[in-house]
């Protein structure tokens, strides 16, 4: 158990490791793994069983899978910063030859990662083959996956939310980033998507709604809530509301920095509102 | 030249229900993944036999594949099983990324490919899945022409690691080749030796090259008969000995000369061994409603055909 302020070290240093990656390569998405840092945190130091001596097969470990890929600097530094890999690699991200593709994958093997995202609306299929293969093999661990809510635009979403409601997968959590913005606006402005809570729930699935996503003791209890919901019959769908950009001042309440790197003087600024906390990569 | 005989017509999809159904008793790590099509797949049996391992998805084949995906993660070896025209070009996209370039051990398993689906049209004749399956790198691309082939093949998938789309077909057609025969993923067959002209085939055309080949001999040509069950990777050692033997191929697929078998020894010759080729295969066409027959005579995909094919590429023959 950490305390709630060593986990909020780590949030601050995640949100170092994520503004100087992509201000290195000039490229990614900050404002997506900004607003998802305390979630990642949370997620992988307080929630999930799992081992950091990586096998794909994952026997009686909780996986995680990131339907949302471009977040991978987030996705990357609590990786590494959980063990899975050196944390100086993260210096490597975007670069040729790394294991840190831009979109993450199994390509370059980097632990961790069990299937390639990017291309968007393919990652809860992938859970609820995983999720099947779990009780297949009477292994009680648990699926996480994560998703943007543009992301839920995307046809083969309503698939696979009708596949797990309609046949009860029941040890499924999939958590959506509710941050109301997608790269050209508002979700709304974009293609409005209505009551995501009402839409889940007339497919068959228990909702549990956390309306701080970027609050740690929020997180906490929404995900083990959501725990206690499994194994009962029916998916789980965390509705995580969270702000883009969240910790440097000029990235938040905007879209603007969905897929945009600060440049010298913007990075100086930000970081200085999160001040090393566990040692910079 | 050898001649082969057969006692009946068989249908190849139904040698994937069967050796579908034999994997179920010899691997319990075989799952197998259907969208609403059990019947045409022959699946029922594996279904009836382990409905815990049967995933009935209903009409998605974007979540079936994802699903597919999933599965290998836990060691589960999954066969989907739809039309090839839904089993590729509808969810190309999630093989590319959750399959292929994720490297996922999941076999996509392919009915009703080409114009010999028949009647329902073009909507479900595909003549570019080869050519879109064989461009994914690391895909393995299988294409086999008779009853026997076809089971022996889905249970030798089943002990290949990696990605593979096993193409077959609906219509009941000789089933010739052995009962008891080992599938060696990656080797071509030498049907029948000969010296003028090499006939590379796959599929169901490999039936019309071998009747090809007796009209051949009573014109007084030796025609070597190659069966190319796998298509990628190519058994490009064979076609290689063969070009250089006779000088001159005819290559055959129910598929559009783009993107197919063609196009594979084409680049294998080009590169190692220049041969002049005839392509017995679709002309970058969509096919249309009809009889198995009547479509494999309109689009030229039956014996006369090649033979037509084996007698231009001569005259090309220095």
């Amino acid at each position: 158990m950490n305390t709630i302020q060593q986990l909020e070290n780590t949030v601050q240093q995640v949100r170092r490791d994520i503004l100087r990656m992509v201000h290195k390569v000039n490229s990614g998405h900050p404002g997506g793994s900004l607003g998802c840092a305390e979630f990642f945190v949370v997620l992988f130091k307080e929630i999930m069983n799992y081992k950091t001596d990586f096998e794909m097969d994952g026997v009686g470990e909780d996986l995680f899978f990131l339907s949302n890929g471009h977040i991978s600097p987030v996705y990357y530094s609590v990786l590494a910063r959980s063990g899975f890999f050196p944390v100086k690699e993260l210096q490597t991200f975007r670069l040729l030859d790394s294991r840190l593709q831009g979109h993450p994958t199994t390509h370059e093997k980097l632990p961790g990662v069990r299937i390639a995202s990017g291309s968007l609306g393919q990652g809860m299929s992938v859970a609820l083959g995983a999720a099947a293969a779990k009780k297949l093999n009477q292994d009680n661990s648990l699926i996480y996956s994560l998703h943007g809510d543009g992301e839920l635009q995307e046809g083969q979403n309503w698939e696979a939310i009708l596949y797990a409601g309609s046949k009860g997968v029941e040890n499924l959590i999939a958590t959506i980033d509710v941050n109301g913005k997608q790269i050209d606006g508002s979700t709304d402005d974009v293609l409005y998507m209505g009551d995501l809570q009402e839409k889940f729930q007339a497919f068959g699935w228990k909702v549990i709604t956390i309306k701080n996503g970027n609050d740690i003791s929020s997180i906490i209890d929404g995900l083990n809530q959501a725990k206690k919901e499994t194994n009962n019959g029916k998916p789980i769908c965390v509705l995580l509301h969270t702000e883009m950009g969240n910790g440097v001042d000029f990235m938040m309440h905007t879209h603007a920095w969905h897929g945009k790197a600060p440049n010298d003087e913007q990075l100086s600024t930000a970081l200085t509102q999160n001040p090393e906390t566990l040692g910079d990569y | 030249m050898k001649t082969y005989t057969f006692t009946e017509k068989i249908d190849t999809r139904s040698g994937f229900g069967d050796g579908l159904t034999e994997l179920g008793q010899s691997n319990e790590n075989v799952v197998a993944l259907c969208a609403d099509l059990t019947g045409s797949l022959k699946m029922n049996a594996f279904q009836n036999n382990h409905p815990e391992r049967f995933f009935q998805i209903g009409i998605a084949e974007a979540n079936m594949m994802g699903i597919a995906a999933g599965l290998t993660i836990g060691g589960k070896i999954p066969f989907t099983g739809t039309f090839a025209n839904f089993s590729t070009g509808r969810v190309y996209d999630q093989i590319r990324q959750s399959i292929a370039y994720s490297h996922k051990n999941v076999k996509i398993c392919a009915s009703h490919a080409g114009v010999t689906l028949g009647e329902d049209g073009a909507t479900h004749q595909i003549l570019e899945d080869i050519g879109l399956m064989k461009m994914l790198p690391g895909m393995t691309v299988i294409n086999t022409c008779d009853y026997n082939q076809t089971k022996a093949a889905t249970i030798a998938i089943a002990d290949y690691n990696g990605p593979v789309y096993l193409r077959f077909g609906r219509p009941k057609v000789p089933n010739f080749t052995d009962e008891n025969q080992s599938f060696n993923v990656g080797e071509g067959l030498v049907l029948s030796p000969g010296k003028d002209v090499s006939i590379i085939a796959t599929g169901h055309l490999v039936w019309e090259a071998l009747e090809a080949a007796k009209a051949l001999h009573d014109q007084g040509i030796s025609a070597e008969i190659i069966d190319i069950h796998t298509i990628k990777p190519l058994d490009e050692k064979l076609v290689i000995e063969s070009a250089k033997k006779t000088g001159a191929v005819v290559s055959c697929e129910e598929h559009n000369f783009l993107g197919g078998l063609g196009e594979s020894i084409s680049r294998t010759l080009a590169m190692h061994h220049p041969t002049p080729q005839e392509f017995v295969a679709t002309k970058d066409t969509f096919g249309e409603s009809g009889t198995p027959a009547q479509l494999m005579d309109k689009y030229g995909l039956n014996a006369s055909s090649i033979v037509s094919a084996a007698n231009r590429v001569l005259v090309r023959k220095k």
